[in-house]
């Protein structure tokens, strides 16, 4: 049997119930929450200021720094808390996302700090937390030539579908599960971050970034109206 | 000035302000094509120049500017001072106008200690600093608490109105920088209670009314806490 009806009832292009919400912790400069259904994610900005140790300095640009950090709690079977393989992974793959919008070079030798924790988790986490972290950003007064947004698009069988969960992302029935997040900038469309979990055939995965391309626009969408000061929960 | 204050509206990072051959690109936005873009969060505003007008973020220093840091560090001629923001300040022993025994000038001012300073020159990464200026100096006892820079304007009033009457009512002696760091002095209870009232302008710092709230605030607590403490006693 293919992969025709999606385990949550969602059309293929649909997202899952968004939250989105800025300024949630007063002692950042900036910070923000966003949510993909069960997956939450909030952010927290703190910088720019000096950078120590010395060395780690460029003297021509700024840095980003970003720990992104799934809390004990967040998933079914407890997280063994601190940085693991996949969390470092995650943190530098969200600072090459993040660094390619923000305007580094107006502070040469300073850092600006991405704290991600992610409160619950249910696919698609990485997804969130640089949708939480470009909000963050944004609102901490950085400034950055656009937004990005991040979505996770799936391959579930031979369907591809848009914010995967983590039933869907465990599918194994026929070609199995491919899951592929993308991160897209607002307004030149760039992909700045990218990777592939699976197989998927050249011509299916300009499928995707078709796919992506749409799902970006709705959650930039989101990110906008949140920070303009609108407080999103679509889970009612 | 009314429909001016209609026209401030806020913008996100990418977002197009404007879009047409009129407009030039002001402080923190760039033009591409016809399109004006925003660079940064804040309010946008202009007729002609449009420019955004940052609401959040950290200190970025100017010149002129009166600004409350602490010595983080001690060179041979001078003190590296935090003063919030991406870089730190420097204070020359130059700039002292008052004789410093240059073989120990922890002696004046060591780790830690609060100064009141001017901002003379911005440079690249970095701030000098100057205390040749009434009002300005060393600051004894007291404490410092940390607010978001944008907000000092509602912190200080108009003329000062707010931060006078926060003064007059906890009977404290207030220094604001225009960095967002303000230093309070006054008996422990004036402290405290000047640090509340400062933090709710700080929070509320977009209401309207704000006045008559810190009014009622600061009034309301003599009333409230003098009552309560003498059953206390009894």
């Amino acid at each position: 049997m293919s992969y025709t009806k999606r385990l949550d009832g969602r059309k293929a292009d649909e997202l899952r119930p968004i939250k989105a919400e800025v300024g949630i912790i007063p002692n950042a400069d900036g910070s923000a929450l966003f949510a993909f259904g069960e997956t939450v994610a909030i952010a927290a900005v703190y910088g720019p200021k000096p950078l120590h140790p010395q060395h780690m300095q460029d003297p021509e640009r700024g840095i980003i720094r970003c720990v992104y950090n799934m809390l004990p709690f967040s998933v079914t079977e407890r997280a063994r808390p601190g940085p693991s393989r996949r969390s470092k992974e995650i943190s530098m793959i969200t600072e090459n996302a993040l660094s390619g919008v923000v305007e580094l070079k107006r502070f040469p030798g300073t850092v600006i700090d991405v704290e991600i924790m992610i409160l619950q988790a249910n696919a698609s986490t990485r997804c969130a937390g640089i949708n939480a972290a470009a909000m963050a950003l944004a609102h901490a007064g950085i400034v950055m030539k656009e937004m990005v947004s991040s979505v996770s698009i799936g391959k579930i069988d031979d369907k591809i579908v848009t914010d995967i969960t983590k039933a869907e992302e465990d599918y194994e029935e026929g070609e199995g599960a491919t899951d592929i997040p993308f991160t897209i900038s607002s307004n030149t469309h760039a992909i700045t971050h990218l990777q592939l979990d699976g197989k998927i055939q050249t011509e299916r995965l300009k499928e995707a970034y078709d796919a992506a391309l749409k799902a970006s626009k709705k959650i930039l969408d989101y990110q906008t109206r949140a920070l303009k000061g609108e407080k999103i929960d679509e889970n009612k | 000035m009314t429909e001016k204050k209609e026209k401030r509206r806020i913008v996100i990072p990418g977002e197009v302000i404007v879009s047409g051959d009129d407009y030039l690109p002001g402080d923190f936005t760039r033009k591409e094509g016809k399109d004006i873009i925003a660079q940064r969060y804040g309010l946008a505003e202009g007729d002609r120049v449009i420019k955004i007008i940052p609401i959040s973020g950290v200190y970025e220093p100017r010149r002129g500017n009166t600004v409350i840091g602490r010595v983080s560090d001690i060179t041979f001629n001078g003190w590296i001072v935090e003063i919030g923001g991406p870089y730190g300040a420097f204070l020359s022993l130059m700039e002292c106008p008052r004789f410093i025994n240059k073989n120990d000038i922890a002696e004046f001012a060591n780790i830690g200690d609060l100064f009141c300073a001017k901002i003379f020159t911005v440079k690249r990464n970095s701030a000098d600093l100057t205390l040749k200026s009434r009002g300005l100096g060393k600051l004894e006892g007291g404490r410092v608490i940390k607010i978001n820079p944008h907000k000092v304007p509602r912190v200080i009033g108009k003329e000062g109105s707010m931060i006078n009457l926060i003064k007059n009512e906890t009977q404290t002696e207030i220094n604001v920088g225009q960095n967002g760091f303000i230093w309070i002095k006054g008996d422990l209870a004036g402290e405290e209670k000047a640090e509340k009232t400062i933090e709710l302008v700080a929070k509320e710092a977009n209401s309207e009314g704000l006045t008559e709230k810190v009014e009622k605030f600061l009034g309301g607590k003599i009333k409230k806490i003098n009552p309560e403490e003498m059953v206390k006693e009894e």
